[in-house]
Parts: C-alpha cells; structure tokens; sequence
C-alpha cells in the first residue's frame, strides 16, 4: 500500500517534470508535423509516426533522408540516431523490477528528458517517475504533430519566433540540475560537450550524441564509491 | 507504401532500442563499476545535446542568435525563473535580435 502510494507519488511528480520538457516538445511537434505535411506525407502517416515511435531525432531523421536518398539507408540512419537508447535501456535495467518481458515495457518510456528527470543518482533510477514525465511529453508530440498537420506554420516563421531555442534550453536546464549533483558529472559534462563537438566535425549528430555518452566512462577511471545523491527525496 | 513500411520499420527499430538493454540482461545485476559509468550517463548525454542542438550537422545549423537566446533561458533559470518562463524569456531574446538584424 505504502509502496504503491509512493509509485503514484512519482508518477505524479514526473508528470509535473515533464511538464515543462512537454512544452518544448509540442513546438518541435509542431515544426514536425508542418514539415511533414510540406513534404506531403499526408496526415495519417506523421500522426500515427508520432503516436507510435515518440521520437523526434528518428522522426526528422527519416523525413529529412527519405527524400535523398534510399528508403533502406533513409531508414538505417533514424535507427543509429537512436542507438543511445540501447545504452539507456542498460543503464536503466538495475532499476526496473520483475522479468526480462516487463522490463523491456517498462523501458519504452525512456525518453531522453525522462531519462535526466528520473535519474536519482548514484545510477539509480526513479521509473514511475521516468513514465510520469513520458505522459505529458507524448502527448505534447503528439497534439504538437497534429497542429503542425492542420496550421502548417512556415519554417520562416517558426524561425523569427526562436522556436529553435526551446529544446536545446530545456536540456540546458535538465543539464543544470544533473550538474548540482556531483564535480564528476560537471566532468562528464564537459568531457561529453567536447566530444560531441569533436565528432560533429566528422559525423552525423545521432553519432556525436551517441559519442557523447563515452565521457561518463570516466566513472571507470575513478575506482572512487558513487557520492551521495544530493537530489535524493527531492522532487 | 514504402513510407509506411520506413515508418513501421523505424518504429519497430526503435522499440527494440529499447527494450534491448533489459532483454539481454535481465535481473542481473551491473558491477558496481559499471554503475559508476551510468550514474554519469545523463549529465554526459544531456550535455552531447545541447552542443547537437547548437551546432547542427558539420556545424552548419550553429547561429548567434539561437545560441544568445539559449544562453539568456540558462540565465533566467539561474536568477531562479520558473522553467517556461526561463525558455520564453530565451526565445523572446532570439526572436528580437533576429528582428533587429533583418
């Protein structure tokens, strides 16, 4: 009873944190979804994407591909952006209770603002609070796609508003939370932004993201014990 | 046709992503190393983010404006604004100065 109060607690609370990342994710929703219809994909295929997948990076990816070249390579390229999840996925595994099936359901809920919210630390995760933030972040996609569907703003005009500043501003402040945490990740942090700098240079982005998780092996390096987490019993 | 099958095919690809980690793992436990590693996985991943959000591919998407707008929503949030206000504050910043450079 009591754990099952504290399980509604954090999905409730991971609701309200993922309020915000939501909000971000309903603007690039929107440019989604008008990009798509601009590219004349009909309503039925970027809607029933979006509600499927959740994905933006896989998302953009094939619509932007589809068009150069091969729907195979098109396809190959949505999926290797989203190669940082299998890494999540393990990361998140100690986590998550009862057998390999559930799991594996348990885990569709990551999402990468999900991911840094239900992270207590210590590599413990929250995941009634990963899938509470997950809510309002598909619905938000979602409803984004569908507006971005019907009003199909420009890019122009998307661009004028600075709607290009919401999620990277978002992930700064998710980013300025996880730093509170401890001096190793602040490390991580500049370590992970140095290498994906690097490898934008060389590579496509879902690369130098995926390139980026390789700065918290620094915690490999340093035998030391995980430090307290500070964020413990906050919300 | 092709469209849908891409689509379901991402789809499909992505929910094994996922799902992969708990699959091949199960209830074993990660070495306390290993955990080490992951208790840093979000600050690196959130961080390899924000630069590919800024930079773009090649760093051909990187722009003044964006990056000050994003910088003044990281500000606004360390003067202790609640979290949207802090990101329309970023946009409101980029979309003036964008207004005043055409």
């Amino acid at each position: 009873m009591s754990s099952t109060r504290t399980s509604s607690g954090a999905l409730t609370d991971g609701m309200r944190l993922g309020t915000g990342p939501g909000a971000a994710t309903f603007v690039l929703g929107l440019a989604y979804g008008a990009a798509a219809s601009a590219a004349s994909w009909g309503g039925a295929v970027p809607l029933v994407f979006s509600m499927l997948a959740c994905s933006g990076s896989a998302q953009f990816t094939l619509l932007t591909t589809l068009r150069a070249g091969s729907a195979a390579a098109a396809v190959a390229a949505a999926v290797l952006i989203n190669a940082r999840y299998l890494v999540m996925g393990v990361a998140l595994n100690d986590s998550l209770r009862g057998g390999r099936l559930r799991r594996a359901l348990q885990a569709q809920a990551l999402l990468d603002a999900s991911f840094a919210v239900g992270h207590r630390g210590n590599g413990r995760f929250d995941v009634a609070r990963i899938i509470g933030a997950s809510i309002p972040q598909w619905m938000c996609w979602v409803s984004g796609t569908a507006v971005g569907l019907l009003a199909a703003p420009s890019a122009h005009l998307m661009h004028a508003l600075g709607a290009d500043v919401v999620f990277p501003a978002f992930f700064l402040m998710l980013a300025l939370d996880e730093l509170r945490k401890s001096r190793r990740a602040i490390v991580a942090a500049i370590l992970g932004a140095g290498i994906a700098a690097a490898l934008l240079f060389v590579t496509s982005p879902g690369n130098a993201l995926l390139g980026a998780t390789a700065a918290a092996l620094i915690g490999a390096v340093h035998g030391r014990r995980p430090q307290r987490s500070n964020h413990e019993g906050h919300s | 046709m092709i469209l849908w099958l891409s689509v379901l095919a991402v789809t499909a690809a992505n929910w094994v992503m996922k799902a992969g980690g708990p699959l091949a793992l199960g209830q074993r436990r990660l070495p306390p190393r290993a955990v080490q590693v992951i208790s840093l996985m979000a600050a690196a991943l959130l961080a390899g983010l924000i630069v590919i959000n800024l930079g773009g591919s090649g760093w051909g998407g990187l722009n003044g404006p964006q990056v000050l707008g994003v910088g003044t929503a990281g500000l606004a949030r360390a003067l202790k604004a609640p979290m949207l206000l802090a990101v329309g504050c970023g946009m409101a910043a980029t979309a003036l100065l964008r207004y005043l450079l055409t």
